[in-house]
């Protein structure tokens, strides 16, 4: 649905650039090849490890891991988990629910979710090239801790305070 | 030739590991090898577009307009915009950092840069409405609600860790890529 939209808008966009000027048009399609090509590289290593480590952690693993009763290991094991899977959204939240529903606590669910989002230990490579080593280090580990924050005040709020 | 391997040889150890893992495990390697292919073929659907409409944006937008409402001394509305473009996005997280060296090149404040990440990272919009209908209306706002001011101030302290020479290195590495 949205990659439809996505894809209508580019290219319309792309026509209404090309009947105001061939050449610009041209430039920008080179641009546009140009930035993915340089990027690519870093594309198919993670992409690669994604495979992986999704292969090797599923979702029976994870959800002994991070059990009502786990406690804040539980909650930290789940945010490391979050840091090193890669998954899109619309398979992470109907699995996190799922992963509720089996007895995992919100806590830990709150903290797998946040650092799923937030930080990306297998896309850092892609990271480093446009931000550098220092604040690719540093961007995730904040919000690695910033998830923990997350995680205490969802597990209080849900259950109520 | 060189070159070539130098740039690709974080794939070539990818490569490597899943061979090994076949040797290990003939299932584990097809299913890790099913995920790539899941996972190449949801880049292919996403990654092109994006790069379209960042070469279109590179060409016609004008530097200028950019810094206008996202550079030094845009303010709060700076800061607005950046949170609306990077929750209106789609698409895992990789997808915002090409769009953020051309933000650089256009000359949009280093601050607003992070803080768009942010917000893509974790405020998506259409993520949002999907999270609210699996995990529950006071799980996704509470979480919402925290996060926005938490990609804020994440943003800032990054910006304290950094001299403004790097920053301008970042910046000028964009140029090339």
């Amino acid at each position: 649905m949205w990659n439809l939209f996505l894809y209508i808008l580019t290219f319309l966009l792309l026509i209404l650039s090309y009947l105001k000027d061939k050449q610009k048009t041209q430039k920008a399609l080179l641009k546009a090849w140009k930035s993915f090509e340089n990027i690519l590289p870093e594309f198919l290593g993670v992409l690669m490890l994604v495979g992986i480590l999704l292969a090797v952690l599923n979702p029976q693993i994870i959800s002994k891991i991070i059990g009502k009763e786990s406690g804040i290991l539980g909650v930290i094991l789940a945010a490391i988990v979050g840091s090193i899977t890669l998954i899109p959204g619309f398979v992470a939240f109907p699995t996190a629910a799922m992963l509720l529903k089996s007895g995992a606590g919100y806590t830990q669910i709150a903290a797998f979710v946040s650092t799923l989002m937030m930080v990306g230990v297998v896309t850092m490579p892609v990271e480093i090239k446009y931000f550098g080593k220092k604040i690719t280090i540093l961007r995730n580990l904040l919000a690695f801790i910033f998830s923990f924050i997350v995680a205490f005040i969802i597990g209080k709020v849900v259950s109520g305070i | 030739m060189k070159n070539l391997i130098k740039r690709y040889k974080f794939f070539i150890v990818t490569v490597i590991i899943m061979s090994i893992i076949f040797l290990i495990d003939f299932n584990v390697g097809k299913k890790a090898l099913s995920i790539v292919g899941y996972s190449f073929k949801e880049m292919l659907l996403v990654i092109p577009p994006i790069f379209v409409l960042l070469g279109l944006l590179d060409v016609w937008v004008p530097r200028e307009t950019m810094i206008k409402y996202m550079g030094e001394g845009s303010g709060i509305k700076g800061v607005a915009l950046a949170i609306i473009l990077g929750s209106a996005a789609a698409g895992p997280l990789y997808g915002a950092f090409p769009i953020a060296a051309v933000f650089m090149k256009k000359g949009v404040k280093f601050s607003n840069i992070l803080i768009f990440i942010g917000a893509w990272s974790t405020t998506k919009i259409p993520m949002f409405l999907f999270e609210l209908s699996s995990l529950g209306t006071k799980f996704a706002i509470t979480r919402l609600l925290i996060d926005i001011p938490g990609i804020i101030i994440i943003a800032y302290i990054l910006l304290r860790f950094v001299t403004k020479e790097e920053i301008n290195e970042l910046y000028k590495n964009a140029e090339n890529l």
